[in-house]
């Protein structure tokens, strides 16, 4: 894919739910990859396959029912996919750092904050307890909590729920990661504070230049943030670009239907344009374009052929059998 | 902060028929201790509200989790009793209505509920979720029911022929269609919606407010509109009031109280919320507001926002700011912004 110097580089991710009630296609050939100090934001809606993707990464989804069938994760000269459990260990919490959507369920409540950074360091560095609590500390003071060291000593419930998500960023920082991967980190939160944690993930990314990788449903949180887009849709990847282009120049029908259909606070009174339709279901492995029958494009071949994600111009790849912008099927 | 109230009439907005008029409204959820279940202190949770709401308009209530927005709405519809304040539909004060009395008014407003999966009942069909109220409230025999039925289902954009389904077999979107329908069959005047799209995603929030802007258009329809999404409500709505801690900080016409805010909340929250276009994003000004909303069970003293406020004054922590009007129709409960307008 694009470049070689990625950080971390996802080819053909196929994972499944073999349930009861048969098999779920959650993520059906994923390919993405992550360059050094890059924000790329993941956008999708419930059912995209964008929180199965990034757990699959790091084989973090229950195992059965969850089965990945192929694909290839790259970091650091190793697949992830293939790691022996010990060595993934070692990448999980420390060379790759996660954030989870609810702070209040993923914080343990009977151990106090310091105690949940310092795990962290405790298993992934040789710092002296000392060193860890200072540490601790200065996680604490980067994240924006006032009195760190008296901080330290809290349980979760002590803290808001905007606090205990900087405790979480700060956890995912402890061992000074190469890549984090925040699952709809402001989800759980008010706007006022959504606003303070991306305020303060920015001035993270000035100061640190860790890789993320921003997954959320809402397009508007990361437009500006990240520098660039990977749309979902039916656990597929179906368009990619830098951000600047992505808003401006969506080129697959899904993106420019969820863009056209998002009210804006600094415009008034423009029509919405809702994406007719329900999402897809997941229970059968799909045989064309998963967004075929709510796209007004569609045509004979978006329902026999799934369309590969085709470089269309420079750092932006659609997959879509209709060239949106000259109104005429894409030859490939 | 209610003590203005009479000066309404003299806006010209006032010309407009007024359908709901909330006056000094205040809902307290008393905290009970010890075995004797003594009362030792109240949350809050609405705490002297004012405001009109006009025959056929969209009023918006915006504020974030813990404001009081839901709770403000469920007592208008007197699903929980006040504790204080006046609500009156049309001539009628509901405060004082009860019974059987309150009971043959529910035909003429009903709830729209945040989440489509846990207010409809997993066990009845669509058609006996719909035709409920029709049997509580309408003269309509078994075969005029099903007619409804039918008919209501096809207003809100769902087939007919799936009335004997249950709500597990419908998507989130077509469940929030099926609660539409319900709060539409018995031809109701004012509708409040608790948050009506929150639990949908993105691409199905858009067909739900647009089905109901149009049933608005087709059946006169008023409605209060709660959310958290402001975005969306000034989308939908044709004035706006903000809530925070209990009581509602500004009101305005929408594109005024989005163009124009007054009040210091209303403004952090407007630059709070991020808006889909990198560009616009890149030279925004943010007001990032220092901590948490403060507990409702102990809200500060003077303006409930003066701990957060970023142009905070030593009368603001002591003094409750009046609820005033600075232009027709503008309202806000600030001191700051009233020195300014004097």
């Amino acid at each position: 894919m694009s470049g070689k110097e990625a950080v971390l580089e996802v080819s053909n991710l196929t994972t499944e739910f073999h349930t009861p009630d048969g098999v779920v296609y959650a993520v059906n050939g994923v390919d993405l990859s992550l360059r050094p100090g890059e924000f790329l934001a993941v956008v999708g809606e419930s059912g995209s396959g964008k929180s199965v993707t990034m757990m699959s990464m790091l084989r973090l989804i229950p195992m059965p029912p969850g089965k990945i069938i192929d694909g290839q994760v790259d970091f650091e000269d190793q697949d992830l996919l293939r790691l022996d459990v010990e060595d993934l260990r070692s990448v999980r919490g420390g060379k790759i750092g996660f954030i989870f959507q609810d702070p209040m369920t993923s914080l343990n409540p009977v151990l106090t904050i310091g105690k949940q950074i310092t795990e962290s360091l405790e298993l992934h560095t040789d710092l002296s307890d000392a060193e860890m609590k200072k540490r601790a500390e200065e996680l604490l003071s980067l994240v924006g909590i006032p009195d760190a060291k008296q901080r330290l000593k809290n349980y979760p419930h002590e803290l808001s729920g905007g606090m205990r998500q900087r405790v979480m960023i700060a956890i995912a920082l402890a061992c000074s990661p190469k890549v984090i991967i925040a699952d709809e980190p402001t989800t759980a939160l008010d706007v006022t504070i959504q606003a303070q944690i991306i305020e303060i993930v920015r001035d993270l990314r000035e100061k640190l230049n860790t890789a993320v990788i921003w997954i959320t449903h809402d397009l508007a949180v990361v437009a500006g943030l990240a520098d660039r887009v990977v749309v979902m849709y039916g656990g597929r990847v179906v368009e990619q670009a830098l951000v600047g282009d992505l808003y401006s120049r969506p080129q697959h029908p899904y993106t420019r239907g969820l863009l056209n259909s998002l009210p804006r606070l600094d415009q008034k009174g423009h029509e919405l344009s809702a994406i007719e339709g329900q999402p897809p279901s997941l229970r059968s492995a799909p045989t064309g374009c998963s967004f075929a029958p709510r796209c007004q494009y569609a045509h004979d071949r978006c329902w026999t052929e799934i369309p590969p994600l085709a470089e269309i111009a420079f750092e932006h790849r659609s997959a879509c059998w209709w060239d949106i912008d000259n109104e005429r099927p894409r030859h490939d | 902060m209610t003590d203005v109230i009479d000066s309404v009439d003299a806006a010209p907005a006032a010309e407009r028929e007024v359908l709901v008029r909330v006056e000094g409204l205040k809902k307290h959820f008393p905290i009970m201790k010890g075995v004797f279940r003594r009362q030792v202190g109240a949350v809050r949770a609405v705490d002297g509200v004012t405001f009109d709401i006009y025959k056929g308009e969209t009023l918006g209530l915006v504020g974030e989790s813990g404001s009081g927005k839901s709770t403000t709405g469920r007592v208008i519809l007197q699903i929980e009793p006040v504790t204080e304040g006046s609500v009156r539909f049309q001539e009628r004060e509901l405060t004082e209505v009860k019974g059987n009395d309150l009971r043959s008014m529910r035909p003429r407003m009903q709830m729209i509920f945040q989440n489509p999966h846990a207010s409809l009942n997993p066990r009845m069909t669509v058609a006996s979720i719909i035709g409920e109220p029709l049997k509580e409230h309408s003269d309509l025999d078994a075969d005029g029911r099903h007619a409804r039925v039918e008919e209501l289902l096809t207003i809100v954009g769902l087939d007919p022929s799936h009335a004997n389904r249950y709500p597990h077999e419908f998507s989130g979107g077509q469940r929030q269609r099926i609660g539409v329908a319900r709060a539409i069959a018995l031809n109701p005047e004012f509708i409040v919606a608790d948050e009506p799209i929150a639990a949908l995603d993105v691409s199905i929030q858009a067909q739900v407010v647009n089905l109901m802007e149009q049933l608005q258009d087709e059946l006169g329809l008023t409605y209060l509109f709660i959310s958290h999404d402001l975005s969306m409500v000034r989308h939908i709505a044709d004035r706006v009031a903000v809530m925070y801690l209990g009581h509602v900080v500004e009101l305005a016409d929408c594109d005024e109280l989005y163009e124009n805010p007054q009040h210091p909340y209303t403004k952090a929250l407007n630059s709070a919320v991020p808006v889909p276009d990198p560009v616009v994003e890149a030279n925004r000004k943010r007001v990032i507001l220092e901590g948490d909303i403060p507990s409702p069970s102990n809200p500060p003293p003077g303006c409930v926002f003066s701990t957060r406020c970023p142009v905070v004054e030593d009368r603001c922590r002591v003094e409750v700011p009046e609820w005033r009007q600075t232009t027709a129709g503008h309202w806000v409960a600030c001191h700051v912004v009233a020195t300014k307008t004097q």
